[in-house]
């Protein structure tokens, strides 16, 4: 549930969201991705309205990538299948050309030797950078990102993180949901702490780990803090 | 000690004797059963062109059960309909209804061909039965699957097609195999119709001969395909559970 949350997102610009868990965090980023209905109010992406009706909700997907903390791989398809699924069918790329695109893309995230495995096979972070692969085979102007370590073992965590250093770097536009503070102060450009479905503070991250003004935020990043993980 | 006990008390029974001559003529048994195979024959014909219908038909029912939305709530409706319907009429029932009812029409556009009508009854009751193993399979995928499709841009169709349907359909394969061997069964049902199939020429030797070894190689016919189906079902069924595991430990 979220309540009146006012958040723009530049070109280039990473942004992470913080908070405890029910949040809205989640909700927020699958809203942005029409995955998940809204009530009232308008998300517009690349300056255009996607929460009109009547919009073609596929087109706009195409457009905009999402990866989730549960990977959500296709356990049927083998991995380049699973890359080339998307610019196939919702693109209507060619075979050849799609699994060009993906073989560079896997090549890119060290993945080539994975290329004809089934996702079973593959570690939790292995899946996850996948994950973000296939995402990425769509060729995004945005790309989503939901807890995507959530669900990893801890010696796992860094790999994916530094894929999406890495993406932080070339530029890619994204919105980050994720408890992993110290990569959000490495990695955003701005930092939302979201509570109860409100933005109740953002700002650049040195603002908000450092001097942060709400009392909610102070004392959510107090328990981080005593928690060992900031 | 059970089959044991059961063989004594059966092998001592007053009417055992008659019983021997009656259902194990071994004479009989190898001279009915070319004939009888013969017939058998249909059974198999009428099984796999029905399962070839009934294979797609049931799954087209379960996809229709499952389009969300209030535009769509009377297809929901017709298929829920459909579904109980066909799944409470006795399929005896409905092969007398169609086999004897629609030649009967007399239309000249209408098939008089009972076999033709036979497997529509099959295929009717059948595809009620095999469409709610479909539907349990789309339903155990998890909508998270779904969701990573769609967030790909994928159409709710292509989603079901490349996605969901592919998975669902590996899931159901041992309980859909379960309902082909009833069904392979059923087939025996449409000698209520006069056609001579396995179980009218079987009733047609008996008679004649008033022996009933001849249902005994009815039975033989059926079990050496069924059994070989149960044992392909429960291959695939601790395939599937091995594969599973190896999927956990890695």
């Amino acid at each position: 549930m979220l309540r009146g949350v006012d958040l723009g997102v530049a070109e280039h610009e990473v942004v992470c969201l913080i908070g405890a868990s029910g949040s809205g965090k989640s909700t927020l980023l699958r809203c942005v991705n029409l995955l998940e209905p809204i009530d009232a109010g308008r998300i517009v992406v690349g300056g255009e309205e996607i929460t009109v009706r009547g919009v073609d909700v596929n087109r706009i997907r195409r457009g905009i990538g999402i990866v989730f903390q549960s990977f959500n791989l296709f356990p049927h398809m083998s991995v380049i299948r699973n890359v080339t699924l998307g610019p196939r069918k919702a693109l209507g790329h060619s075979r050849t050309r799609a699994e060009q695109d993906a073989d560079e893309l896997l090549a890119r995230f060290g993945l080539s030797d994975k290329r004809d495995e089934y996702p079973d096979r593959l570690s939790g972070g292995q899946q996850q950078r996948v994950a973000i692969v296939r995402a990425l085979a769509m060729r995004p102007g945005l790309l989503l990102l939901d807890e995507v370590t959530s669900a990893l073992d801890p010696e796992l965590v860094a790999e994916v993180l530094d894929v999406i250093r890495e993406l932080a770097a070339g530029g890619m536009t994204m919105v980050i949901a994720t408890h992993e503070m110290g990569f959000a102060r490495d990695v955003a450009s701005r930092v939302c702490f979201l509570d109860d479905g409100v933005i109740l503070e953002q700002g650049a991250p040195e603002a908000i780990f450092s001097s942060p003004r709400e009392p909610r935020t102070q004392q959510f990043l107090q328990r981080i803090v005593d928690a060992g993980r900031l | 000690m059970l089959v044991a006990a059961v063989v004594i008390l059966v092998t001592r029974s007053p009417g055992w004797e008659e019983f021997k001559a009656y259902f194990f003529d071994w004479d009989k048994y190898r001279d009915s059963f070319p004939e009888i195979a013969d017939a058998f024959l249909l059974n198999v014909k009428i099984f796999l062109i029905a399962e070839a219908i009934i294979l797609v038909t049931a799954l087209a029912l379960a996809v229709l059960r499952g389009l969300p939305g209030p535009v769509f709530f009377p297809v929901r409706v017709l298929a829920i309909v459909y579904t109980d319907f066909f799944r409470g009429i006795p399929t005896i029932l409905v092969i007398l209804m169609l086999g004897q009812g629609m030649p009967a029409l007399q239309l000249s556009w209408v098939p008089d061909d009972q076999v033709f009508w036979a497997v529509v009854a099959l295929v009717l009751v059948y595809t009620a039965y095999v469409s709610e193993v479909y539907r349990a399979g789309i339903e155990s995928v998890h909508p998270s699957q779904d969701a990573a499709a769609r967030s790909l841009g994928l159409s709710r169709a292509q989603s079901l097609r490349f996605v969901v349907v592919p998975q669902a359909v590996r899931r159901v394969v041992p309980p859909l195999l379960n309902d082909f061997i009833g069904l392979q069964k059923d087939t025996a049902l449409v000698s209520v119709l006069g056609v001579v199939e396995v179980l009218r020429q079987t009733q047609i030797d008996e008679a004649a001969a008033f022996n009933g070894t001849y249902y005994l190689v009815a039975a033989t016919l059926f079990v050496a395909i069924t059994i070989p189906l149960a044992r392909f079902t429960d291959w695939l069924v601790a395939r599937d559970r091995r594969r599973q595991q190896a999927g956990r430990l890695v």
